[in-house]
C-alpha cells in the first residue's frame, strides 16, 4: 500500500513538474529556455548512465569501460523499433489519443531496448566475468568497440550515415521517470541480501566465495542489471535527439561516464548523480572559454584526483546518514525499537 | 601469392610500430600496474617534434639520412621530457592511491595533451615532410619502398637495444626487480621513484620512434592520432601478455598483420574490430594473454 502511494506521488510530481518546465522553458518567458531544457533531459541521462554503472564499478567492484556499447545498443534498438514498428504500433492502439498512442510506442521501444541490452549484457558478461581487474576492463572496451563497429555496418539503422527521422517521443517526465526507477533499483538492491553479496565481492572475492556467495552468478547479474539501464537511457535518448550516430559511442562516452561516478565518488549513488550533474553542467558553463574548456575540465580532472582521490562524497551516503537520524529520534521517542529487544523474556507470551 | 606476401610486409611494417608503442605501455604496467592511457598522445607528441625539428633541418640542403637520425633522436629525447614531467607531476602524487584514480588520471592526462595539442598546433592534419626520398626497391615480384624497409630496420634496433638494457645492464635488472616486488625492490637499496622515471623516460622516448616512423610512411598528423593507435598498441601489449617485453612485440606483430589482412582480403570498416575480436578470443582462452604469467591469488 505504502509502495503505491509513493510510486503514485513519485508519478504525479513528475507529472506536475513537465508541466512546470514546458510552461516555463519551452513556450514560457525565459530566454534560451530550450537549451536549458535540453541540459536538464542530458543530466537526467548521465544521471542513469552514470548511476547504472555504478553498480558494476563501484559497488560490485567489476571495472568496465563498456558502458557506451549498451548506451548505443538499447539507442538503436529502441529508434528501430519505433521507426519500423511505430506506424503499425499507432494503429493497434487507434483508439488512444496522440499522447497515450506515442506513450504507447515509446513504451515498447523501452521494453524492446531493455530486452536487447540486457540480453547483450549477458552474453558479454558470461566469458568476459570471468577475467579479472585490467583484463575485465580491456575486454569490456574492446566489446564496446566491436559493438559500435557492428553498428556501424547495419545499413537499416543508417550505418556510417547516421540513423535519421526518429519520432520526438522522450521528454523531461520519462527522463526523470527512468531516473527515478534506477535510483530506486540501485537503493533498493544495495539494502538487499544482494547488494551485501556485491559489496563482498567487492572487498574480496576469494572471501565471499569462501563464505558461499556465488560470486559469477551476482556478477553477471549486476552486470545485466547495469548495462539493461543503460540500454533504456540510450532509448530516450535517440527519442529525445531524434538523430543517431555511432560517434556518440565511442569509448570516450565510456570514460566519461567513469570520470561521473569517480568525480562523485565511487560507490555512492549520490556521488553518481553528482557527478552527473556537474559533467553535463560545468562543460556547459565553461562555454564561455571557447578552445580552452577541454583544457581546464582536462586539468580539473587531473587536481581532482590529486587533492581528493575519493571523489567529492566519497563512500559517504547522505541518505543513509539522514535515515540514520531519523531512526534514531524515533526510538528516542520510544515508537519504534531500533534494536530489537532479544533477551527480556520474548514477547510474554 | 605475391599479394599475400606483400600485406604480410606491410602488417609487418604496421605490426613493428604498435609493437614500438606497445612496449611503453608494458613497461610502465610492469612497474605501476598502470595502464598509462596518455601513452598514446606521448606518440603524437613524438609525430609533431619531428614535424617541428624537419622544418628547422629543411632549410638547410644537402638533406641526408644523418638529419633523418637527428630529428629522430631530438624528438626521442623530447618525449622523453615529456614522460618524466608526467610522472613527476601527475602520477607520482597518487602513487600510494588505488589504481581507479591513476587510471582516472591517466585519462585526464590524455584529455589535457589531446585538446593543448589541438590549441598549439591546431587542429586541422599537417603534412609530414618527406624525412627519406622515396624510392623503389623490387625483390623478385614484390615492390618495397626503402621508407617500409628503414622503418622496419629502425624498428628491430631499438627493440634489441632495449632487450639488451632491459636484460644485460644493472639499470635494466633494477627496472625488472622493481616490476616483480616493489617493496622488495626498494628494501633491497633500489632507487624505486628513479627507475620509475627512466621507465616512463624510455617508454616515451619509443612511442615518440614509432610516431616518427608511421608518419614517414603515413605523412598525414593531427592532434587526435594517437588515440586509436594508443588504444590498439595497448590491445597489443595485452594481448601478448602485459607486463611481458617479448609478448608486446608478438602481440604488436599479430595485430598488424591482421589489420592488413582483414583490410586487404575482407571489408576495410572492420579494421578497427579485429583488433578488439583478437584479443578477445584470446583472453577468454589465455586469460593473462599469449606470454603472460597466469598469476596466483593468494588468500
Amino acid at each position: 500500500m505504502k509502495r503505491i502511494f509513493f510510486v503514485l506521488s513519485t508519478l504525479s510530481l513528475l507529472g506536475l513538474l513537465q508541466w512546470g518546465v514546458t510552461t516555463l522553458l519551452l513556450d514560457g518567458p525565459i530566454r534560451q529556455g530550450p537549451y536549458y531544457y535540453q541540459i536538464l533531459i542530458l543530466a537526467g541521462i548521465n544521471i542513469v548512465l552514470a548511476v547504472s554503472l555504478n553498480l558494476t564499478n563501484g559497488i560490485a567492484g567489476q571495472f568496465s569501460i563498456g558502458h557506451a556499447g549498451f548506451f548505443a545498443v538499447g539507442a538503436y534498438m529502441a529508434a528501430s523499433v519505433s521507426y519500423y514498428a511505430g506506424p503499425a504500433i499507432r494503429g493497434l492502439v487507434g483508439f488512444l489519443p496522440l499522447a497515450g498512442q506515442d506513450a504507447a510506442v515509446l513504451l515498447l521501444a523501452l521494453a524492446a531496448a531493455a530486452l536487447a541490452t540486457a540480453l547483450a549484457g549477458l552474453l558479454v558478461g558470461i566469458p568476459s566475468l570471468r577475467l579479472r581487474g585490467d583484463y575485465l576492463a580491456i575486454v569490456t572496451l574492446g566489446f564496446g568497440e566491436i559493438i559500435r563497429v557492428l553498428i556501424l555496418n547495419i545499413d537499416a539503422v543508417g550505418g556510417a550515415r547516421g540513423f535519421s527521422g526518429i519520432p520526438k517521443l522522450s521528454n523531461f517526465f520519462w527522463v526523470y521517470l527512468l531516473v527515478a526507477a534506477v535510483i530506486a533499483t540501485v537503493g533498493n538492491l544495495l539494502r538487499s541480501s544482494y547488494g551485501r553479496a556485491f559489496i563482498a565481492i567487492r572487498e574480496n572475492e576469494i572471501a565471499a566465495q569462501a563464505m558461499g556467495i556465488d560470486v559469477t552468478r551476482h556478477k553477471v547479474l549486476a552486470f545485466v542489471i547495469s548495462s539493461m539501464f543503460a540500454g533504456m537511457a540510450g532509448c530516450l535518448f535517440g527519442h529525445y535527439t531524434m538523430y543517431l550516430h555511432t560517434n556518440s559511442f565511442t569509448f570516450v562516452k565510456s570514460f566519461e561516464i567513469i570520470i561521473m561516478i569517480a568525480i562523485g565518488g565511487l560507490g555512492s549513488i549520490e556521488g553518481a548523480v553528482l557527478g552527473a550533474v556537474l559533467l553535463t553542467v560545468l562543460p556547459e558553463a565553461f562555454r564561455g572559454f571557447e578552445s580552452y574548456r577541454m583544457i581546464i575540465y582536462s586539468l580539473a580532472l587531473i587536481l581532482i584526483m590529486i587533492y581528493r582521490p575519493q571523489g567529492i562524497l566519497g563512500q559517504a551516503s547522505v541518505l543513509k546518514r539522514l535515515g540514520a537520524r531519523m531512526a534514531a529520534r524515533r526510538s528516542a521517542q520510544g515508537n519504534v525499537p531500533v534494536t530489537a529487544p532479544a533477551a527480556d523474556g520474548g514477547n510474554g507470551g | 601469392m605475391e599479394s599475400f606476401l606483400q600485406q604480410l610486409i606491410n602488417g609487418i611494417s604496421l605490426g613493428s610500430i604498435y609493437a614500438l608503442v606497445a612496449l611503453g605501455y608494458t613497461m610502465v604496467y610492469g612497474v605501476l600496474r598502470l595502464i598509462n592511457f596518455a601513452h598514446g598522445d606521448v606518440y603524437m607528441l613524438g609525430a609533431y617534434f619531428g614535424f617541428y625539428l624537419s622544418r628547422i633541418l629543411q632549410g638547410r640542403t644537402p638533406y641526408h639520412l644523418l638529419d633523418a637520425a637527428l630529428v629522430m633522436f631530438l624528438s626521442m629525447l623530447g618525449c622523453a621530457i615529456c614522460g618524466l614531467l608526467m610522472e613527476r607531476f601527475a602520477y607520482r602524487p597518487v602513487r600510494r592511491a588505488s589504481r581507479l584514480t591513476m587510471l582516472i588520471i591517466a585519462i585526464g592526462l590524455s584529455l589535457l595533451i589531446e585538446n593543448a595539442g589541438q590549441l598549439i598546433f591546431g587542429a586541422n592534419p599537417k603534412f609530414f615532410p618527406q624525412l627519406i626520398p622515396e624510392s623503389h626497391i623490387k625483390l623478385g615480384g614484390l615492390m618495397l619502398t626503402n621508407q617500409q624497409v628503414i622503418v622496419l630496420l629502425t624498428a628491430v634496433t631499438l627493440m634489441i637495444l632495449l632487450n639488451l638494457f632491459i636484460y644485460r645492464s644493472r639499470t635494466g635488472k633494477a627496472m625488472r626487480a622493481v616490476s616483480f616486488n616493489m617493496d622488495a625492490a626498494k628494501l633491497m637499496g633500489i632507487d624505486t621513484d628513479r627507475i620509475i622515471a627512466l621507465t616512463f623516460a624510455l617508454g616515451s622516448a619509443l612511442a615518440a620512434a614509432g610516431g616518427i616512423l608511421v608518419s614517414i610512411n603515413i605523412p598525414g598528423i593531427d592532434p587526435l592520432m594517437g588515440v586509436m593507435t594508443g588504444l590498439k598498441a595497448f590491445v597489443a601489449a595485452v594481448l601478448g601478455g602485459i607486463g611481458n617485453i617479448f609478448g608486446a612485440v608478438l602481440g604488436g606483430l599479430i595485430l598488424g598483420l591482421a589489420e592488413v589482412m582483414v583490410a586487404g582480403y575482407g571489408s576495410s570498416t572492420y579494421r578497427d574490430a579485429i583488433a578488439f575480436l583478437i584479443l578477445i578470443v584470446i583472453l577468454l582462452f589465455k586469460p593473462a594473454g599469449l606470454l603472460g604469467k597466469g598469476a596466483v591469488e593468494k588468500v
